[in-house]
């Protein structure tokens, strides 16, 4: 295993010269980008841009080249067996967008049913949402409990024979835990149910390999792991992306096209309607390039650090209640929380005059908030660029909210 | 308390509101939302004889928008619903940085939030208690 741990620092991260006092706290809504992806991104168009795919000169070849050299890129990160199932979009939102939307349409009918986690991101849920009322098929939430676990008892119990998707998140962008994707997916394929894995939160921060977690898809978006807005992933098993019909059509995912019909172009580019995003499938290879270099023992060891520190720190703190799991190993980076009496906007609002940035809100999980019975939360996410003096100035604001608030203590 | 983060006015109104209470026989009753951030209140206002003589809110939000509902319905208890849409006017002004001194006076307490017409955040916060006035006024709700 590689390790550079250079590359754990801050200083790859030109936004922290210019904010040189700022504490980012956001990670999981977005995270910063290191010198060398936009260095990538920038030689692209400086060097190797053109059309890709249909031009017959050297400057597209070399296009077509990044972009197919990302996508083998993308492969090996999370261990498909093809380039074919890996399919460049805009970000996880689409991709689970074009599972409903391909998949979906061609095969949810009347009566089916589909199983949604409680704790999903509106992204993975509104899909299913209107596929489903769209179809006539029924709706079920799988519930977790207080500390965010779901147990496979539970889901046993929500799945029936009529289920024939389920989907979940391998990391809730609220508790942080890890959800037992693998156990899911054997039990889903025993029910002849297709599992849907959201990754926006795992794949940055622990090794996903989709043949080890048997997913039918995995969605997730390369901002989120370094890389630039506007690029994301969706996996899917080859002989269902196959069977599935185009999602967007135009040009590039068509072979042959009359005035009556026209023949699609095969896997992946029958999903890749329009000219495509080089510049960010280069931007996210570049990210690639650095996790892979920095290694993910140390990017989880870090984090795992950073996590366990802020976690100790604020259950010293009264009046603070932190969402999920009642222990740092199963938060991955990730603390939501709730303080007696300050809601999560003047929170965020202390923070930020401290330059704190946090995220306060329902963080697009509006269910799994009215599920635990709170109006809103306050969020920090970590990255393994942050460190402990970012987890102290964190601590020393937050300990100071409720005396700004006008509480005695 | 000298680090209060909004001050002492707001602080004080947020914590220990005036009007933040229930009142099931109100003569009139209107809901407000806030969908960015799931916010919502409901106002209640007795009108008899063309004069707001009593006013509530309950229901969940910030600091800034509880002291907001609180402070104006201090300010619109005893008046007229043509006065209460004056003075929401007023405010709206003050959020957008358009309001003289001596207006401002006339906001009494509510002046207390003009440095919202620097937190553009926080602007549909401040607002929320007075658009569902407003609404209620127009014959929204019930």
């Amino acid at each position: 295993m590689m390790m550079n741990k250079a590359l754990l620092s801050k200083s790859n991260f030109p936004v922290f010269d210019v904010y040189k006092d700022l504490v980012y706290l956001d990670n999981s809504a977005t995270q910063q980008k290191p010198k060398s992806v936009v260095d990538a991104v920038n030689t692209y168009y400086y060097e190797q841009n053109a059309n890709p795919l249909r031009g017959l000169y050297d400057l597209s070849v070399k296009a077509t080249d990044a972009y197919e050299d990302s996508r083998e890129k993308v492969r090996g990160f999370i261990g498909a067996k093809s380039v074919k199932e890996i399919i460049f979009t805009r970000n996880a939102s689409e991709s689970l967008n074009l599972v409903a939307y391909s998949w979906g349409r061609a095969n949810i009918i009347t009566g089916d049913e589909i199983l949604v986690a409680v704790s999903e991101h509106h992204s993975d849920l509104l899909p299913w949402q209107l596929l489903a009322k769209e179809k006539g098929a029924k709706l079920n939430y799988l519930e977790c409990d207080e500390f965010g676990e779901y147990t496979i008892d539970a889901f046993r119990a929500a799945l029936t024979p009529k289920t024939k998707l389920f989907a979940i998140a391998q990391i809730s962008n609220v508790f942080g835990r890890v959800n037992p994707i693998k156990e899911f997916a054997q039990i889903c394929h025993e029910n002849g149910t297709i599992i849907v894995c959201d990754g926006a939160q795992s794949v940055p921060h622990i090794p996903v390999d989709v043949q080890s977690l048997d997913v039918d898809f995995l969605a997730f978006s390369g901002h989120k792991m370094l890389a630039p807005m506007g690029i994301g992933v969706l996996y899917g098993r080859k002989e269902l992306l196959e069977k599935m019909p185009p999602f967007l059509s135009g040009g590039e995912m068509i072979e042959y096209v009359t005035r009556e019909g026209a023949t699609y172009a095969e896997l992946p580019h029958k999903f890749e309607a329009g000219t495509v995003n080089v510049g960010g499938a280069v931007g996210l290879a570049a990210a690639i390039d650095y996790i892979n270099e920095l290694g993910f023992d140390a990017i989880e060891q870090r984090e795992n650090e950073l996590t366990e520190l802020a976690f100790n720190e604020m259950k010293k703190i009264p009046h603070i209640h932190i969402i999920g799991a009642d222990n740092a190993a199963d938060h991955h980076g990730i603390l939501t929380f709730t303080i007696d009496g300050v809601h999560p906007h003047d929170i965020a609002a202390i923070f930020d005059a401290d330059n704190v940035a946090i995220r306060a809100g329902h963080h697009c999980a509006q269910p799994l908030h009215q599920h635990l019975g709170v109006q809103s939360t306050t969020r920090m996410s970590l990255a393994f660029y942050n460190d402990e003096q970012d987890i102290e100035r964190f601590i020393a604001t937050l300990k100071t909210i409720r005396r700004r608030m006008g509480y005695d203590g | 308390m000298t680090d209060s983060f909004y001050g002492e006015v707001l602080a004080d109104h947020n914590l220990h509101p005036l009007h933040r209470h229930d009142m099931p026989c109100a003569t009139h009753v209107c809901k407000g939302l806030n969908p960015t951030c799931g916010d919502d209140i409901e106002l209640h206002l007795d009108i008899h004889d063309g004069i707001i003589t009593d006013g509530s809110f309950t229901g969940i939000g910030c600091a800034i928008s509880q002291a907001s509902a609180d402070i104006m319905l201090e300010l619109i208890i005893g008046k007229t619903p043509e006065q209460a849409k004056y003075y929401t006017a007023l405010f709206r002004r003050m959020i957008s940085g358009e309001i003289t001194e001596d207006e401002l006076e006339e906001l009494e307490e509510a002046g207390a939030l003009q440095n919202v017409s620097k937190m553009p955040a926080r602007v549909k916060c401040a607002l929320l208690s007075w658009n569902t006035m407003e609404k209620l006024l127009d014959g929204g709700d019930s």
